[in-house]
């Protein structure tokens, strides 16, 4: 980028177009010039990721009226908190926050639990088939889970699991602990020898070396792991929708595209409210993920690029 | 790989082969629980949809489930609504993975420069990725309003429509509008993999370079781009492969409208919207197949690329 400024700086028709690219080059607004188009291209991409965020946070602060006026409004005028007393007021809503933390929460468990105990058996021991199933948890990354939706709804209706949050909970486990050990492997075996040879040494069994070396050691990566679990649990709807019926079990995918105007009008969707409700649902995502984004992205590599 | 610590090196052949015995047993034990999970959720439910796909089941039928042999295959092969919904999914799953791809290696490329303020923007490429996918098209779909939408509102004021566009409704637009949102999802955290992959090559590779006289273009395709292409494939098969699953933004944009169903889309409704068990089976084996091609065609090229190296 700066190497195409600077080319075009000295392309200029001057005398000396080499002194002349020194000076610019030295003085401190020449720099910026150089590294103006530079900084433009940043700023389009930080717009580009940003703006929808703008527009939702403008339309959950405007009131529902002004939202369906033209000409648009960029800025909410008069500012507005009714959206989000009005989201807040519906149980519907409520409920489906609740629920979601419950599913969502107890999948991450759940698979940090049974994922982390296969991650020391893979990441620290040398055994027949280990590889088989490293390759086995690889293959179920990838699974497309509507390829056993059929199954399941036939498995879950046999069990009477059918429209509860036991049922989301067992599905998710799909695509939550494959990924979990996956990533968690790549931990464990990211860790040093010795702390747990001396340990050995010291005559404690395999399972202490777990739980007081290995399991505080990897301590970060089980947060990291356990936020991307989490976050996948939170925003899966294929599932949710095929295995819950009634409102009062609605997690927040299924909650948020199911908002419907008092009057029951179809053509008048209540854009405020879901919009201050896709503020409150995403604003503690994206604060932890912030708070992560080191940790995350190294997740995140760690699951996809040493495959 | 080779890391694997050993507890405890032992001096005599016997007592190590006994130590690895009760290793290999421990292993195993720790594995239990996660292997019997894969077992009920993934490979269980799997064998039964492929048993199904062989049968007329229909959801809380009444009359007892028969035996139909390949029918539901024949007949999926004259479905014209399932033909249909492959080539929308194939074609979503082309637009995206292309432009993600290239948007994404320029975000990276961008990125990975040094400039104030690097840090922040990485941070600002998480966002998109955190936010659920189906509140990122109820965001869209508002913004993509045919009246009070703010894409058209900025497209005319900029003189770039002529006037407001039904993007969602006409569908000669609905394709392109269900793929920028998949576009601006996930283009960041393409460009995030990328830049994993750009941080890993060595700085020296390029001074060398540029000491050769090597200009920028010929440092990206000498240097970049061959070092970047295990990144490249990796990111790429995952893309394609959860471009070919979309549901989500489909069906929060269209319902399953029959013009604009995915082949997930339409696997769920038949097997959930109409209880077809059976014919809904034979719909998803064909998908995991489909899938699995290109799974299968992705190994080969990295083989391939890797041979050459």
């Amino acid at each position: 980028m700066t190497t195409a400024a600077e080319a075009a700086e000295g392309a200029r028709p001057v005398a000396r177009p080499t002194s002349r690219m020194r000076r610019l080059k030295k003085s401190r607004w020449g720099r910026v010039v150089a590294r103006t188009p530079f900084y433009l291209l940043v700023a389009l991409i930080f717009v580009y990721c940003l703006f929808p965020f703008y527009w939702f946070l403008r339309s959950s602060f405007t009131p529902e009226v002004k939202l369906f006026q033209t000409p648009v409004k960029y800025i909410p005028s008069p500012f507005t908190l009714a959206n989000y007393r009005e989201v807040l007021s519906a149980s519907f809503f409520t409920d489906a926050l609740l629920n979601s933390v419950i599913v969502a929460g107890s999948v991450t468990l759940l698979s940090l639990a049974i994922g982390a105990s296969a991650a020391f058996a893979l990441g620290r021991f040398r055994f027949h088939g280990r590889s088989f199933v490293m390759y086995l948890m690889l293959s179920m990354t990838i699974f497309p889970q509507i390829a056993i939706l059929g199954a399941l709804y036939t498995t879950i209706s046999k069990f009477h699991l059918y429209d509860t949050l036991g049922a989301l909970i067992f599905s998710y486990l799909i695509f939550t602990l494959p990924f979990t050990i996956w990533v968690l492997t790549s931990f464990m075996r990211a860790l040093p020898g010795d702390l747990e040879e001396a340990a050995y040494v010291d005559g404690a069994t395999p399972l202490q070396v777990f739980w007081k070396v290995l399991l505080p050691l990897i301590a970060p990566g089980l947060v990291t792991t356990g936020l991307l679990a989490f976050i996948s649990a939170w925003n899966e709807y294929l599932y949710a929708l095929s295995f819950i019926q009634s409102p009062g079990k609605y997690t927040v995918p299924l909650a948020i595209t199911s908002f419907v105007s008092k009057t029951g009008s179809a053509f008048a969707v209540p854009w405020g409210q879901i919009m201050a409700a896709t503020v409150i649902i995403t604003m503690p995502l994206i604060i932890l993920v912030l708070i992560l984004q080191k940790r995350i992205i190294a997740g995140l590599t760690a699951g996809a690029v040493k495959g | 790989m080779a890391s694997v610590a050993t507890p405890a090196q032992p001096r005599r052949r016997s007592r190590r082969t006994k130590l690895a015995r009760r290793q290999t047993r421990l292993a195993w034990l720790l594995l239990v629980p996660s292997l019997a999970v894969v077992a009920l959720v993934a490979l269980y439910p799997l064998g039964k949809t492929v048993f199904q796909s062989f049968t007329d089941q229909e959801f809380l039928a009444l009359e007892p489930t028969k035996w139909v042999g390949f029918d539901n295959y024949t007949q999926l092969f004259h479905d014209s609504l399932f033909r249909h919904s492959i080539w929308t999914t194939i074609k979503f799953s082309a637009i995206t993975v292309a432009f993600e791809f290239a948007l994404g290696l320029a975000i990276a490329l961008v990125v990975n420069s040094n400039f104030k303020g690097r840090g922040m923007m990485r941070a600002v490429m998480l966002v998109p990725w955190a936010i659920p996918t189906v509140v990122a098209a109820q965001m869209w779909k508002w913004m993509l309003d045919d009246t009070f939408g703010v894409i058209n509102d900025l497209g005319v004021r900029l003189h770039v429509l002529s006037h407001s566009h039904a993007w969602i409704a006409d569908p000669s637009t609905s394709l392109a509008a269900v793929c920028a949102v998949d576009i601006w999802k996930t283009t960041p955290f393409v460009a995030l993999l990328l830049l994993a992959g750009l941080q890993v090559i060595p700085q020296d590779l390029y001074e060398a370079a540029r000491v050769d006289g090597a200009n920028v273009l010929q440092q990206f395709w000498k240097i970049t781009f061959p070092l970047l292409k295990p990144a490249i494939l990796v990111t790429l098969i995952f893309r394609t492969l959860d471009a070919l699953r979309v549901f989500d933004v489909f069906y929060v944009f269209f319902g399953n409208r029959p013009d604009t169903q995915t082949m997930a889309i339409y696997a769920q409704s038949t097997i959930v919207g109409d209880g077809h068990v059976g014919y809904g089976a034979a719909v998803s084996v064909v998908i995991f197949l489909i899938i699995a091609i290109f799974v299968v065609i992705y190994m080969t090229l990295n083989r391939l690329s890797g041979e050459e190296t």
